[in-house]
């Protein structure tokens, strides 16, 4: 593994590695993706906090808390609440804010979400957005607004096995989803984050498909800054979707190889990972962690008055602030301010 | 420290380095980004010496919720910001306006990129910012990819010097791009800094050596296990370097050049 063109490696490669019971090879892969790691992007990680503005949901996924199937209490923040949710989360000093919805087009349209795009800007650096999919006309609207970032996962590239747990919605078009972060990079948002939720199908030709997805992004958008997340499938409300649970090696195998491969990609890490492997990926290949978070609509602030169920149940609650105390104790720079707005203009 | 300014002190013969009227007794500049600390480049900062130093305004924190950067950065210091983030003209010309009414000064590094695989800067997108900064009243470095054409055209613009990249940026690869700087400090009546990809003092010293004016490096010194070390240690190969190119050094020759006259038997009385 010592070349970093993707061409270089195939399918049946990431089967071995992945499945090879090998401590050398992890950390051959370890020792590989940390030295990489630390050449382009050094000692520093980025934090950022999710904020859910509404949980209001069309499409039918199995195995997610918001489906429009699961009977939990609907919510969408006011104006007045996403100043609160806003002005709370400021107050740890996370300048990088990724703004969440569940997929409904009807509960929260382009024009909220400008509207809280721009409430956002009142108060932080970096704004990204987690949210359905849109075309190129809106994405531009929200650029100019002042996004800077859009997170969009395929889930799963297995079109059989997309189709068995997307059953209905707007979700359920594999090919429209397919196509969302060429619609976001046409649009001239400067950052895209890809990826795969681990556990729906087999893990190696899922993280082949996405391989091959980024690599085809970076040849058709050169200049947008990509990164890749893989959340591992978590139980919601009791029901427990993994067909194939990946175990702490193989995760951590995911992200040696992604980095191997992709030396300046961004790698996310959520807090729906444990301390201890959130602790020990840190200097593994991971560039982005989540903090601080709280996955329920209305959790930092307006939760104590009505409680919400989360979209999943994070794993690692600690503060922004023990975060950051912790980076440093590892001896890691924590970035909390990684871009400053400036007037988004298409060109 | 102490042997950094023996070094430093000891050469009088040298012309300063001027950079848009600006006198710098060092050559050598450094960059902020990808440090474990704050401390830690504090330390590095003054084991460098360096009296130029670059700062990406995208991680500056202008609200002051963190630790901001520039607290760490002496004041006899010339702050050079970066347009880091910047995919064209447009942009970078926002950012440098930005850095200027945040109080960062006027002293601005061009730096366009619109790959984020490669990082190669874009000439026709840094000539054009070139050209709208200084008309705005910017000192601008521009951080170029060592074309001849570009870098003549950046000086006409109002460039205060050209920064061609030694090597992709961050990847220790030296002197890639050697024979085209050669050009550009042949050719180009403004002082020459080789930026990017310089990974060690010795790749440093070379650089200086052929004739540029100055270097820059920083990720090389910033994941070093003991930055401020190698920072020194950079300080000195540049000198080093310098001196070197002063003393116009004798040329490499690839064979053994014999000390006594092979044919000199011709010539020679019986």
């Amino acid at each position: 593994m010592d070349n970093e063109n993707i061409m270089m490696i195939n399918l049946a490669k990431i089967k071995e590695i992945l499945n090879t019971q090998s401590p050398d090879l992890t950390e051959d892969l370890a020792r590989q993706s940390s030295g990489i790691t630390r050449q382009y992007f050094g000692r520093t990680i980025t934090l950022y906090t999710p904020l859910y503005l509404s949980n209001y949901c069309s499409s039918y996924c199995t195995y997610c808390g918001f489906n429009n199937h699961n009977r939990i209490d609907r919510m969408k923040l006011t104006t007045r609440q996403i100043h609160l949710e806003m002005r709370q989360v400021a107050q740890t000093g996370i300048e990088n804010i990724l703004l969440l919805t569940g997929e409904s087009s009807k509960a929260t349209p382009l024009s909220y979400l400008k509207e809280a795009v721009g409430i956002a800007k009142h108060y932080f650096t970096g704004i990204s957005l987690e949210i359905h999919p849109l075309e190129t006309e809106d994405y531009r609207e929200l650029y100019r607004h002042g996004v800077d970032g859009v997170t969009v996962y395929q889930e799963t590239y297995d079109q059989t096995r997309y189709k068995e747990i997307h059953l209905s919605g707007k979700k359920s078009d594999y090919a429209y989803r397919l196509k969302t972060p060429e619609r976001v990079a046409a649009s001239g948002i400067r950052q895209i984050s890809m990826g795969i939720l681990l556990g729906l199908t087999d893990v190696a030709e899922d993280l082949w498909a996405l391989y091959h997805h980024l690599g085809r992004m970076e040849r058709l958008y050169p200049g947008v800054e990509y990164s890749l997340s893989f959340p591992r499938l978590r139980k919601i409300k009791g029901h427990d979707f993994a067909i194939c649970n990946v175990d702490d090696i193989t995760f951590i195998k995911i992200i040696c190889l992604t980095r191997i491969l992709f030396p300046r990609v961004g790698i996310n890490l959520s807090t729906r990972e444990t301390p201890r492997v959130r602790d020990h990926a840190l200097g593994l290949g991971v560039t982005r962690l989540s903090a601080g978070s709280n996955t329920s609509v209305g959790g930092y602030a307006t939760l104590p008055l009505q409680g919400q169920e989360p979209q999943f149940d994070i794993e690692d609650t600690r503060t922004v602030e023990e975060m950051i105390q912790l980076l440093k104790t590892k001896q890691f720079d924590p970035v909390l301010t990684d871009w400053r707005p400036i007037k988004n203009e298409i060109v | 420290m102490k042997t950094t300014e023996l070094y430093i002190s000891e050469r009088t013969e040298d012309t300063p380095l001027v950079i848009a009227g600006k006198v710098f007794t060092s050559r050598f500049l450094l960059g902020t980004g990808k440090f474990k600390s704050k401390s830690i480049l504090e330390e590095t900062i003054a084991a460098s010496n360096a009296e130029i130093v670059t700062v990406a305004l995208r991680r500056i924190d202008l609200e002051r919720h963190e630790e901001n950067i520039l607290e760490y950065i002496p004041k006899r210091v010339t702050l050079l910001v970066n347009t880091s983030g910047a995919r064209n003209a447009k942009e970078a010309i926002r950012i440098a306006r930005l850095a200027r009414e945040s109080g960062c000064g006027n002293w601005i590094k061009i730096e366009i990129m619109n790959d984020s695989k490669y990082l190669l800067p874009d000439n026709n997108e840094t000539l054009k910012a070139t050209e709208a900064l200084v008309k705005e009243g910017f000192i601008v470095l521009p951080y170029m990819f060592p074309d001849l054409y570009t870098a003549r055209e950046l000086i006409k613009a109002g460039a205060a010097t050209v920064m061609p990249l030694g090597s992709l940026i961050g990847s220790n690869q030296g002197l890639k791009a050697k024979a085209f700087i050669k050009i550009l400090i042949d050719e180009i009546d403004a002082p020459i800094i080789v930026d990017a990809g310089i990974g060690t003092p010795s790749q440093a010293a070379e650089a200086m050596e052929m004739g540029a004016d100055a270097v820059l490096a920083n990720t090389a010194i910033a994941t070093a296990g003991d930055p401020p070390l190698l920072a020194k240690a950079f300080a000195m190969a540049i000198h080093a370097g310098r001196l070197g190119y002063l003393s116009t050094m004798p040329e490499i020759h690839d064979t053994a050049d014999a000390s006594s006259p092979l044919t000199g038997f011709l010539y020679e009385k019986s």
